[in-house]
């Protein structure tokens, strides 16, 4: 199959390109959600983000927390922000950050002037914002723009032996095009995690790998009560057929294909060193791993699962494929692309990436996803620690 | 014929089920994908689909390979032809 050489995408102030073109009502912190939620009722077309967090953080906890916010606002996916939090100061830190980007954005803080009064602020403002992304048309972007995040769930041998290796096909056929490409689930490398090493394009990419990998487990190891055979692999794993933690790593790791990561990215950070293959260390909790991704600027996910994971996200547009045939059959409603066929190797590796791109073309410029169509906008936060 | 069971690479000493089951007693057609090969097995349990198969005797202590890597080590020695899973595999990890 000849790789498309472009999309339908919306285009951006600072150069970067959207496969959606959401306005976003973000929420500072938790007790700003009932604001930020009353806005978007108010002003259809609108989303709001609510979330559990955004109080009494600190330290890198904290850093995380407004990473997340102006990395999520600046996404190339979203046209449009409206802030509001408790307090003036926080929630003028995350306008200011989203207003590097160029896009239209505007802060409203709740003390002093109450819930009422501030959604009838906000919601004017938002309507002029979704009335002006309205206009906005999709354009001709080249495959560069493109920023690819991956993550699996409810992975089962079926993931591991096709959809996570249909995944990797792509990879291998997308990166000389240019494109931005992103895995993480620091854990759940345990057992592959020096084959995993080995991958990194540079030295110094190799070395930060391990250094945050044996963070992850040092933290994990200090943490655990049990010796974690209840968490990883999870009960759905097991039922699959996945026995071990390494069993799930090595299936896991087939999602890169043969790339090799240039850089190892902070939780949420934005990749800095160009086109290609980045490592980000993210829990491998799927809500939480791809909110991560999607605030570091990733504008399309891919998410293969064997027993079929559902999470979808509110501004990246999460594709599903399973190679399970049982999933495709119980819980079809939740795939996008079918590569089943391959376990009756009625199609081929080469065929199934294949597919898995056309997939992605037509989510890339602009079909709903079965995440988007069934409602899933979980964005869920990363808490480090407790707060003060 | 079919393929019942799949396994990655030439080295593995299981295999994965990759029809809805195979029963007790079945002769099973196995392919290789890494070298394309074919080998026949036959089973000693019911498998459902996505679990694993002892292709060689295996003993207490002995590791599990899969993708061509240490994937755990055998807690109850498994017979060719056997169930292979959490009730006879454990992970060196934690």
């Amino acid at each position: 199959m000849e790789i498309p050489k472009s999309f339908l995408g919306y285009k951006r102030e600072n150069g970067r390109a959207g496969t959606r073109n959401h306005v976003i009502i973000l929420p500072v912190d938790d007790i700003s959600n009932a604001c930020a939620e009353a806005v978007a009722n108010n002003i259809k077309g609108t989303i709001a983000l609510p979330h559990s967090y955004g109080r009494l953080q600190f330290g890198a906890d904290l850093e995380l927390h407004f990473r997340t916010m102006i990395g999520t606002g600046s996404n190339p996916n979203v046209a449009a922000v409206i802030v509001i939090g408790i307090e003036p100061k926080w929630t003028k830190k995350i306008v200011d950050g989203i207003a590097k980007t160029g896009k239209p954005v505007e802060g409203f803080h709740i003390e002093r002037t109450g819930d009422i009064g501030t959604v009838m602020k906000a919601s004017k403002k938002a309507q002029e914002y979704v009335m002006w992304a309205s206009e906005k048309q999709r354009e001709e972007c080249p495959m560069s723009d493109l920023w690819i995040s991956v993550k699996c769930g409810e992975s089962d041998t079926t993931s591991g032996l096709a959809a996570n290796p249909t995944v990797g096909n792509l990879m291998d056929k997308l990166e000389p095009m240019g494109v931005h490409l992103c895995f993480g689930e620091t854990s759940e490398l345990t057992g592959a995690e020096k084959v995993c090493a080995t991958r990194g394009a540079t030295k110094e990419a190799s070395d930060k790998f391990m250094k945050t990998w044996s963070a992850y487990n040092d933290f994990i190891l200090k943490e655990a009560t049990d010796d974690l055979s209840e968490s990883q692999p999870t009960a759905g794993n097991i039922a699959g057929g996945l026995t071990t933690i390494e069993e799930k790593a090595f299936g896991n790791f087939q999602k890169i294909g043969n790339c090799k990561f240039v850089d190892v990215l902070e939780p949420a950070e934005e990749p800095k060193k160009g086109k290609g293959l980045y490592f980000m260390d993210t829990s491998s909790a799927a809500a939480e791993c791809v909110t991560l991704q999607a605030a570091a600027g990733f504008n399309i996910h891919l998410f293969p699962t064997g027993q079929g994971n559902i999470v979808g996200n509110p501004i990246e547009p999460v594709i599903k494929l399973t190679a399970n045939p049982l999933t495709v059959k119980g819980m079809g409603e939740h795939i996008d692309c079918d590569v089943s066929k391959i376990l009756s190797r009625e199609m081929n590796m080469s065929q199934a990436g294949d597919e898995l791109i056309k997939t992605t073309m037509r989510v890339a410029n602009g079909r709903l996803t079965c995440a988007e169509a069934l409602g899933h906008k979980e964005f869920v936060m990363t808490k480090l620690y407790r707060s003060a | 014929m079919a393929t019942d069971i799949i396994i990655h690479d030439q080295k593995d000493n299981v295999g994965v089920v990759v029809v809805e089951k195979i029963t007790s007693k079945q002769d099973c057609a196995c392919w290789i994908m890494e070298n394309d090969d074919s080998t026949k097995i036959q089973s000693l349990d019911e498998i459902p689909l996505g679990h694993k198969i002892a292709m060689i005797d295996l003993k207490e202590g002995d590791t599990i390979i899969k993708y061509g890597h240490d994937i755990g080590k055998v807690i109850k020695s498994i017979k060719k032809g056997e169930h292979v899973h959490v009730h006879n595999v454990k992970t060196k990890k934690w």
